[in-house]
């Protein structure tokens, strides 16, 4: 009976093969799961998408990916909105802080640290104190240097706060904005793998002057050798940060441009850095008690 | 319902009558006015407020006072004060000197809105008012710090002096900030408690700066 043939089990042949004896049937495919999918791009992609990849193991990794597409969704006259760029914990702050100030070779800041959650409270924060660090260091320098001199009055030179705050604010959000403004032209232009929103340029660059701070509070050290050194420290150490984050961004594109992009990042940050150093603090001249030569009708004349 | 089926009404009847319910009779201690009390009484009444929260300042154990009912006469006046003690210190070029009167004001309100909003993005949950109120507030010391500092310079300006200033200085500096921290971190999520303290650390510093720099001519 037909009924009975019907119930038998029947080996089904192979996908691929039924496909191929009748190409019109309706098929239906379900996804694999996500973690093979980034094994493959892993495998395919750049360097650094590879070290991210091993990375993105931590825990908190999981909620950011997850709150990505959460965010940034009130209207930007809300309170709410501003909100969203204050979704950081202290941890968070401290270890961003740590990874600009130490930084690794091939581990790209942004990825690695602001995963798609920006933050305004470093960039602002560290401007803040490295606006008062620089002014009261500076104040303090020049005390030092001019301690013995009889002329000398101390006064607190208040003005240099305001010129400081200027200089450093307008720095750290200028300067990303026209860096955002440019990578998007190029963008339009190049089709480039890697691309950040302004925030994200903005805290690049803000947790990138922290180095500066402790750099300003040791630049009191009344030694010309020794502030150099510690310059080209700093400036070696933030601008690595910077190159290692915008090296990616660029080198898709032209070769001549890209490096000239970067070549002008590295040469602002070390404009900033010496202007300060050269503005906010006197230079230590080899300052010794004034000798006193005699002169032969009986006066003394104090020369420098 | 039957026997409303006939009910009419006719329409050039006008219909009216009272909706709102008569309120309770108010309680006794919230129906006093103060318009007939005399003037002496009223200004009494707001200066032993901000006196009181003068002295939680000094003695901060963990009350809310300063956090219930806010006012802003206590850090104004702790403002002009400090604004005007640090004048005179200011040498004749415009460029070196200390911060003029303006400076000071804008950096104590300004500084104390930055902090509360700060404070507020961060996800505190007090009020506006409430914490420009306690930051003006615990600005006390600082000026009571600031009073010592005159006084000392009147003796003399030497390192004893300048030693003496700057222990000053530093405890009432570690005072402020302490204050503050016990009336306002308790308004903070746990994890972000540091990040709203370090601001209030950085403004202090920069108010015992300026009094620590204060050289008369």
């Amino acid at each position: 009976m037909a009924a009975v043939d019907d119930l038998k089990f029947r080996e089904f042949d192979d996908a691929a093969n039924l496909l191929a004896a009748n190409p019109d049937a309706t098929t239906i495919s379900i996804d694999e799961p996500p973690e093979v999918h980034k094994n493959q791009h892993g495998r395919a992609g750049e360097r650094g998408r590879e070290e991210d990849d091993e990375l993105l193991g931590t825990d908190d990794s999981d909620k950011t990916e997850l709150l990505a597409g959460q965010k940034k969704s009130a209207p930007f006259w809300t309170f709410e909105y501003y909100q969203t760029f204050f979704e950081v914990d202290t941890y968070q702050v401290l270890d961003r802080i740590k990874g600009a100030v130490f930084p690794v070779p091939g581990r790209n800041f942004v990825r690695l640290y602001i995963r798609s959650n920006p933050d305004l409270y470093g960039p602002f924060w560290i401007c803040a104190t490295l606006v008062f660090a620089i002014a009261v260091s500076g104040n303090l320098s020049n005390f030092f240097i001019h301690l013995g001199r009889p002329t000398y009055h101390y006064v607190p030179e208040f003005r240099k706060v305001s010129i400081a705050a200027t200089t450093i604010y307008a720095y750290a959000w200028l300067v990303p904005l026209a860096v955002w403004g440019f990578l998007m032209w190029r963008n339009s232009k190049v089709m480039n793998i890697v691309s950040y929103s302004f925030l994200e340029i903005v805290c690049v660059y803000g947790y990138s002057l922290f180095i500066y701070i402790p750099t300003a509070i040791l630049w009191i050290i009344p030694q010309k050798v020794v502030r150099w050194v510690l310059m080209m420290f700093s400036l070696c150490l933030s601008g690595s940060v910077l190159v290692m984050t915008f090296w990616p961004a660029v080198r898709d594109d032209n070769r001549r441009v890209a490096l000239a992009t970067v070549g002008t990042i590295v040469l602002l940050h070390a404009l900033l850095s010496v202007g300060c150093l050269a503005y906010f603090f006197d230079a230590p001249e080899l300052d010794f008690p004034a000798p006193v030569t005699p002169v032969h009708n009986g006066t003394t004349l104090i020369t420098k | 319902f039957a026997g409303l089926a006939d009910v009419s009404i006719a329409e050039d009847i006008p219909v009216e009558g009272e909706i709102t319910v008569p309120v309770g009779a108010h309680s006794p201690d919230e129906d006093y006015s103060t318009l007939d009390e005399p003037v002496r009484e009223t200004i009494m009444r707001d200066l032993k407020a901000v006196g009181k929260k003068f002295v939680h300042v000094l003695y901060p154990k963990k009350s809310s006072a300063l956090l219930r009912d806010w006012d802003l006469w206590g850090p104004l006046v702790l403002c002009v004060s400090l604004a005007l003690m640090l004048q005179g210190g200011a040498a004749d070029s415009k460029e070196d000197g200390g911060p003029q009167f303006a400076e000071v004001f804008v950096i104590i309100w300004f500084g104390a809105v930055v902090i509360t909003l700060n404070s507020k993005l961060l996800g505190g949950t007090i009020s506006f008012f409430q914490s420009l109120c306690v930051l003006g507030y615990c600005v006390l010391p600082l000026v009571v710090a600031m009073l010592v500092c005159r006084l000392v310079l009147l003796a003399g300006a030497g390192t004893a002096s300048f030693l003496v200033r700057l222990l000053v200085v530093a405890a009432m500096f570690g005072w402020s900030t302490l204050a503050s921290t016990a009336f306002l971190a308790d308004s903070q999520p746990p994890n972000r408690k540091a990040l709203v303290v370090y601001p209030i650390f950085l403004f202090y510093f920069v108010i015992s700066w300026m009094i620590l720099t204060f050289t008369p001519q």
